[in-house]
């Protein structure tokens, strides 16, 4: 069985250290916050001007002045701080951000990323993404392997148009964790009850299947 | 003699002087630090082939989104802008121009504007569309691409509180794009919810000191939600 995006979540948040600053995108990547290990302490900085988002505010605390990057309301974590958009992406794009997890169309075996734009349909434009995938080293990237009807989006060469080039190493999707180094996929675990035979079928991209490939925890 | 007293007692005054085909930076972020009452008014003033500045265009009946209704803006530059069916639909019909500008380097833009720095180099956008027809550089093996900064006729922003002389208080996540586009206006115009006497604020909280204000004026405030999300008590 392909994850659900709880699971996806689930194991995303596996990769979470204690001490972390944590950028996490809309969708998928938002349920990561749902899954931090009790044992560790990380925070997260949400990029219209927040560091130490907390839960969604009950009735009462509802406060038109504090949204998240989705524009959902949320409260403040302890230890929280705030401040303007410049100051928040001098975070991001300085590298200060010890991880981000985003959403994407399409990955390469370069590490190229296709998020924001699909000529001919609405243009919403990149928000924070581009500026996201340009400053953090540690970027993880959550998508579904395929789309619905079977064609892979884990490529040789992105279609669409980029949000960044050469800077995503890793790729969470319903069937597998991926790494990507030295032009081409790496399988390093599959989904429980997902077989390395749909893993390649549905890798358009280069794709190294080691000889014992490990079955997530979720 | 005003003095350094910025108070203005009209939106007629707190926009005097803005006219047709002006460059406007609008401050907030989805409708979370708005100037709302200073949209309505270049609402009403009917002012057209307005060049707006501002990280989203509002909803379809609320912030810049009435302005997009009566098309009194020609072009728009933004990062999101995906909550607008009039924004969607004037841009696929050529009326508006969108330049669809990373986040972070939106606000760098605008902070750099302000601070009198013309054009920076970020790695954001190399590689992709953003940089198409800009001058890129390799900086120690890394590649980066040339943003030129932004300045406006007039920014309008939305702060919490206001002294007498323009200081300036914002209250969590509305601070957002305000306090760079306070810096980048040839006038800035601030709404405000409270405005207190000059020496009112302990100097080590004020935001945005009051060189960068021109002129400010007390709103009422909607503060509408675009998604009010909530947990059980």
């Amino acid at each position: 069985m392909a994850l659900s995006r709880e699971q996806i979540a689930k194991r995303i948040a596996q990769e979470l250290k204690d001490g972390y600053y944590v950028n996490l995108g809309i969708g998928i990547p938002t349920l990561v916050a749902n899954y931090i290990p009790d044992d560790i302490e990380v925070m997260l900085q949400s990029e219209n001007g927040l560091l130490g988002m907390g839960q969604f505010p009950t009735d009462d605390q509802v406060d038109a002045d504090l949204i998240n990057a989705g524009k959902q309301t949320v409260t403040m974590a302890t230890g929280a701080s705030l401040f303007s958009s410049a100051e928040s992406f001098a975070m991001i794009r300085g590298g200060h951000v010890d991880l981000t997890v985003l959403g994407a169309f399409e990955v390469d075996v370069s590490g190229n990323i296709a998020s924001w734009m699909i000529p001919g349909k609405l243009i919403k434009g990149m928000g924070g993404a581009m500026d996201l995938v340009a400053g953090a080293d540690n970027i993880i990237v959550t998508m579904m392997h395929a789309d619905k009807k079977g064609n892979s989006k884990i490529l040789d060469a992105c279609t669409l148009p980029l949000t960044g080039a050469q800077c995503i190493k890793k790729v969470v999707t319903d069937l597998a964790v991926l790494e990507i180094k030295d032009g081409a996929f790496h399988l390093i675990e599959r989904a429980p009850d997902v077989t390395v035979e749909e893993i390649i079928q549905k890798t358009a991209g280069k794709l190294i299947v080691p000889a014992v490939v490990p079955v997530m925890a979720v | 003699m005003a003095g350094l007293n910025k108070v203005v007692e009209s939106y007629d005054q707190a926009l005097a002087g803005l006219t047709d085909n002006m460059t406007l930076m609008v401050g907030g972020f989805g409708l979370c630090g708005i100037p709302e009452n200073l949209i309505i008014k270049m609402r009403d003033m009917g002012v057209k082939g307005l060049t707006c500045i501002s990280n989203n265009a509002g909803v379809d009946d609320f912030g810049l989104g009435l302005l997009l209704q009566k098309k009194q803006i020609d072009r728009i530059y933004a990062s999101y802008v995906g909550e607008n069916a009039l924004f969607e639909q004037q841009m696929l019909s050529g009326e508006l121009d969108v330049i669809l500008t990373p986040q972070g380097t939106l606000a760098e833009k605008i902070r750099a504007g302000g601070a009198g720095i013309p054009a920076f180099f970020t790695a954001t956008g190399y590689g992709t569309p953003v940089a198409d027809g800009k001058e890129t550089r390799e900086i120690d093996g890394r590649h980066y691409v040339l943003e030129p900064s932004l300045t406006a006729d007039f920014a309008l922003i939305k702060a919490w509180k206001a002294d007498t002389m323009g200081n300036l208080i914002y209250r969590n996540t509305a601070m957002n794009f305000n306090p760079m586009m306070a810096t980048a206006g040839k006038i800035t115009v601030v709404e405000v919810e409270e405005i207190v006497p000059a020496g009112s604020f302990d100097p080590h909280h004020i935001h945005t000191p009051g060189i960068y204000v021109n002129r400010v004026i007390k709103g009422s405030f909607e503060k509408r939600i675009e998604q009010r999300t909530t947990r059980e008590a």
